[in-house]
């Protein structure tokens, strides 16, 4: 596989690279899996704020390297922060300790607005450098190289197929969803409704069902016998020895000043 | 008579035992020949298709493929890489992310190499008229894009024999102009499943029907 061919039909495609010369992207796909599993690893260890920073400044260098799109990848880490919002608002008022100020008469807490922050910046730490790392791999390159680092088939296959479903579960959606809008349906609260969404949910999955067993039909039509067996794998080179040894240092140096602050 | 390429042999076959949508098939290509297989709406065409290529099993009669036998999924494999099936909906048969990607998947499983089968999708996609489509993304194709790609994929894992599921559904007039030209280029067996009449004459195919799960020649 030629340098260029790696980050085209990336895993999300929104994330296809900007310059698909970018260095991280001539990187072997094993590697980048296991940078990621340190990477992540050494963010959810550390709990001062000078080291953590760092993560995400190298997380940031990863997603440069990767030449990752802005806009994407901003709305994929704005999409994350949405949804951890709520649990990080209600930590300050759960967690006991100091009193920073008090909402309806709840007292929040310093070191729980303390802990709120660190997970935020770790979440969004490791979720850049997934996207750096990982994001930007072709499907079946990724399924090629979890089996290649010994995941067992079933699973990688389980992996493979959710990604490709969810896709198809969504387009599902909106498709019933516009099949009800176009005969004037407007979601109230009574029984019509209710019975609608039921129907509507029990139709999606039984159509998602049905729609899998038909693709993977067409795959077993096209020779699929129950793995990835072809992507010719090249033997990690140079560059990414250097790469592994940069990045365990870099990771190495940031737990001993964690250690030591 | 040499032996033809796909036979079915009283072929009966039923999703629920009491219901058969087949009952006593009996149908043969042979090597050059072009069949259009027409029949009301589920009067169980595609299920043929399927059993022609072992993704579901009769429950009584034969099937026989490139002068074997044919019972298991075992069986069935190197079938597939002969006979070539083009899906109903294309949006079944297209699952990765790009179009080069996908057109590469069968000769990838057939053991070509990286190189090989990059080559072939080129080869191939160029034959099609797709030329430069092969960084497309496959789900963002229009509906004829999505036909003549989803036969590009088909094709490149050359078959000898090729079985068409309603190839001409949705095309507007120019994609079904060039979906006539190229399946008029092309020098395989055909069995086309179809209830075009436009596409079965303009590709001068001898016709056979699909009643009451049973082949009738008029
Ligand atoms: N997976 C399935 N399970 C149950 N019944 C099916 C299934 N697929 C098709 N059928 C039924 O079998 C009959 C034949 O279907 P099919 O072969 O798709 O017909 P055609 O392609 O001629 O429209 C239809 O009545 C259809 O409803
Ligand atoms: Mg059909």
């Amino acid at each position: 596989m030629s340098r260029g061919e790696r980050g085209q039909g990336a895993l999300w495609s929104g994330l296809a690279p900007v310059r698909p010369d970018a260095p991280l992207l001539a990187l072997d796909a094993r590697l980048r899996i296991l940078a990621l599993g340190a990477f992540a690893l050494v963010a959810v260890g550390l709990g001062h704020w000078p080291p953590l920073l760092a993560t995400l400044l190298l997380a940031s260098a990863l997603a440069l390297a990767a030449a990752l799109p802005l806009r994407a990848t901003l709305k994929a880490l704005l999409v994350l922060d949405g949804f951890m919002l709520a649990a990080l608002l209600l930590l300050p008022f759960t967690l006991p300790g100091t009193p920073l100020f008090t909402l309806f008469g709840l007292p929040a807490s310093v070191e729980g607005l303390h802990r709120a922050l660190l997970i935020a910046l770790k979440a969004n730490a490791v979720l850049l450098a997934a996207l750096a790392l990982v994001g930007s791999l072709e499907t079946v390159a990724l399924g090629h190289a979890l089996h290649h680092l010994r995941l067992p088939d079933k699973l990688v296959q389980l992996f493979l197929f959710s990604v490709r479903y969810l896709d198809l579960i969504q387009r599902e959606y909106a498709r019933l969803r516009l099949a009800m809008r176009a005969r004037a349906f407007v979601p109230r609260s009574n029984l019509h409704t209710w019975r609608s969404y039921g129907y509507l949910f029990g139709m999606l999955l039984v159509r998602a069902l049905a729609r899998a067993e038909r693709i993977q039909a067409a795959m077993r039509c096209r020779g699929f016998d129950g793995h990835y067996h072809h992507f010719r794998h090249p033997p990690a080179g140079a560059h990414d020895l250097q790469f592994a040894l940069l990045f365990g240092a870099t990771l190495g140096a940031l737990l001993a000043w964690e250690l030591l602050v | 008579m040499t032996s033809p390429l796909l036979e079915l042999r009283g072929v009966r076959f039923a999703y629920f035992h009491d219901r058969p949508v087949l009952d006593g098939v009996d149908l043969a290509l042979h090597a050059g020949e072009r069949i259009a297989l027409c029949g009301a709406n589920g009067s169980g065409k595609t299920s043929l298709l399927h059993l022609l290529v072992g993704l579901i099993h009769p429950e009584a009669g034969a099937v026989h493929a490139f002068g074997q036998p044919r019972q298991s999924e075992h069986d069935f494999r190197p079938v597939r890489a002969r006979a070539g099936l083009l899906f109903q909906d294309p949006d079944d048969q297209l699952f990765c992310p790009t179009v080069a990607e996908d057109v590469a998947f069968g000769p990838l499983n057939l053991g070509l190499g990286h190189d090989e089968a990059a080559y072939r999708v080129e080869q191939t996609l160029n034959a099609l008229g797709l030329h430069g489509y092969g960084e497309r993304i496959t789900w963002q194709l229009s509906g004829g894009e999505k036909r003549l790609v989803s036969l590009a994929a088909v094709l490149a894992m050359e078959p000898e024999v090729l079985l068409l599921d309603e190839p001409s559904n949705g095309l507007d007039e120019a994609a079904f102009a060039r979906l006539v030209a190229i399946l008029n280029g092309l020098d395989q067996a055909m069995l086309l499943v179809s209830h075009d009449a436009r596409l079965i004459e303009a590709l001068g195919m001898r016709r056979v029907w699909l009643r009451a799960g049973r082949i009738e020649t008029q």
